[in-house]
């Protein structure tokens, strides 16, 4: 299946306004809150052979939040077909995004890559979670690589490369996963408190600035104890403290469908 | 076989490796390295992923020496650990030293001028240039040193006979040339390119090492 999303977030005197919010299943769009949107149907996907396409565009000034309501399930298809999300985002100068879908549980078999590349303007700001659960309940993995290129003003600001799977030599041995089942990072622009390290998780400082929490764990319980307190937006100055979004109207005035 | 090669790749020439076990002393002391089997585990993760980056940039710091700045700055997006930052740019300072009077040049001579110095694996590939070693053995060289520095670590941490360490490098031969290859292929490609392979564990536990009052070795 071929399917592309996009969503296009300006800043406007009233807040947020979508000027688009488009996808295809099984990338479905919707607006949950004032700045933010949840994709629907993320469970089905993404399947052997999908081919997906994201696109999110944060302009100047504008606050935009992106999560999915559910997991996504990387599943083999029938013939063992590649499939593959490519995630294209960029935040103008101001703009703020907050991208914390739901992890990604890559199933046994699957052959599944995730490529995101985000583009920073200037002072953009970006909270950016990522979750790889390797595999259903007692299973191994089959092969996800999910490549990660974050830059500022073109310039590399982190660039990862994540690889599970009976393809990806020593992944789950002492210098990889060492037998953890999930992995999550966290990036955030702007300074973080570094907390304390432990045997499996540290937050680290970005050469070219910025952080990247790196945590390992048995479960998503056990990693979000320590990245859902590095997912709250940035502290801004000068400007409007941010509520908490509550959930609003899914289809609010501000969207006008493109 | 050219002689430079053997120098440059030679554990006894003075570019202050052995006081790195790469990553290994931090796995051994939280027990995930023990033995033979987990040893050789944790090498080919190693050598699979930081190994394959390390290469890929000494194979592309070799083909292009004037883009070292370029280069070293996308070695450093690719090490979101502080701690490994600092460890390879001590390396590929004590690298220099060595360099800047065994192969002097004007790339070398550029290379010192970096003022915290360049990471390891490309102040390898300017060093292998002006040693007159080709792309491919820069690949070769570091992808090496990627398994024997933290294997001959693991003869003093772990107190495994060296024999079999040695006989359990020498097994993953095809794998180390297996990975230079892919390595010298992906440094045909802009730098932005370069493969990004991460290993986890080699992230965190370096943070984790840093904060330790009593180590045996620098990471």
């Amino acid at each position: 299946m071929k399917a592309t999303a996009r969503v296009v977030a300006e800043h406007t005197t009233s807040g947020t306004a979508l000027r688009v919010l488009k996808g295809e299943a099984p990338l479905l769009p919707r607006r949950t809150g004032p700045s933010e949107v949840h994709f629907v149907g993320g469970a089905a996907a993404p399947l052997g052979g999908d081919d997906l396409t994201m696109e999110i565009e944060v302009g100047p000034g504008a606050e935009l939040t992106i999560r999915t309501v559910a997991a996504s399930i990387a599943l083999p298809n029938r013939f063992g077909d590649a499939s593959r999300l490519s995630v294209s985002v960029s935040v103008a100068e101001g703009g703020r995004l907050l991208w914390l879908p739901e992890p990604l549980i890559a199933a046994a078999r699957c052959r599944h890559t995730t490529v995101s590349t985000v583009d920073l303007d200037r002072d953009a700001e970006l909270v950016w979670r990522e979750e790889l659960v390797c595999g259903r309940h007692g299973e191994d993995p089959g092969d996800v690589r999910l490549t990660t290129v974050l830059r500022r003003d073109g310039r590399a600001l982190y660039r990862s490369d994540v690889a599970v799977g009976p393809h990806a030599r020593g992944w789950d041995g002492p210098a990889g996963f060492g037998g953890a089942r999930v992995h999550a990072t966290v990036f955030r622009t702007g300074e973080t408190a570094t907390t304390s390290s432990t045997p499996t998780s540290a937050v680290m400082a970005l050469a070219a600035g910025g952080t990247v929490a790196t945590v390992l764990g048995r479960d998503l319980i056990e990693t979000r104890r320590i990245t859902d307190a590095l997912v709250t937006p940035p502290q801004r100055t000068g400007k409007a403290a941010v509520t908490p979004q509550g959930s609003t109207a899914i289809d609010s005035p501000l969207v006008r469908r493109a | 076989m050219k002689a430079q090669l053997l120098i440059l790749a030679d554990g006894r020439f003075p570019s202050g490796g052995h006081a790195h076990s790469g990553g290994l002393e931090a796995a051994v002391v939280r027990k995930r390295v023990s033995d033979l089997d987990s040893l050789r585990r944790f090498l080919i993760g190693r050598l699979y992923t930081s190994g394959l980056v390390g290469a890929a940039f000494a194979a592309a710091a070799c083909a292009d020496p004037g883009s070292m700045d370029g280069i070293d700055e996308e070695l450093d997006a690719r090490t979101p650990s502080p701690a490994l930052r600092l460890a390879s740019r001590r390396q590929g300072r004590s690298l220099w030293r060595a360099a800047a009077v065994v192969w002097p040049g004007p790339h070398v001579t550029k290379a010192g001028a970096v003022r915290k110095g360049l990471h390891q694996p490309v102040a390898l590939g300017v060093v292998a240039e002006a040693a007159g070693c080709t792309p491919g053995e820069s690949a070769a060289i570091s992808a090496y040193h990627a398994v024997s520095g933290p294997a001959s670590a693991a003869v003093r941490l772990l107190g495994l006979d060296p024999y079999q360490v040695h006989g359990l490098i020498a097994a993953l031969g095809d794998d180390i040339d297996r990975v230079a290859q892919a390595a010298t292929e992906a440094a045909r490609g802009p730098a932005a390119d370069l493969p990004a392979a991460s290993s986890p564990l080699l992230d965190v536990s370096a943070e984790d090492h840093a904060a330790w009052e009593v180590r045996l070795f620098a990471s």
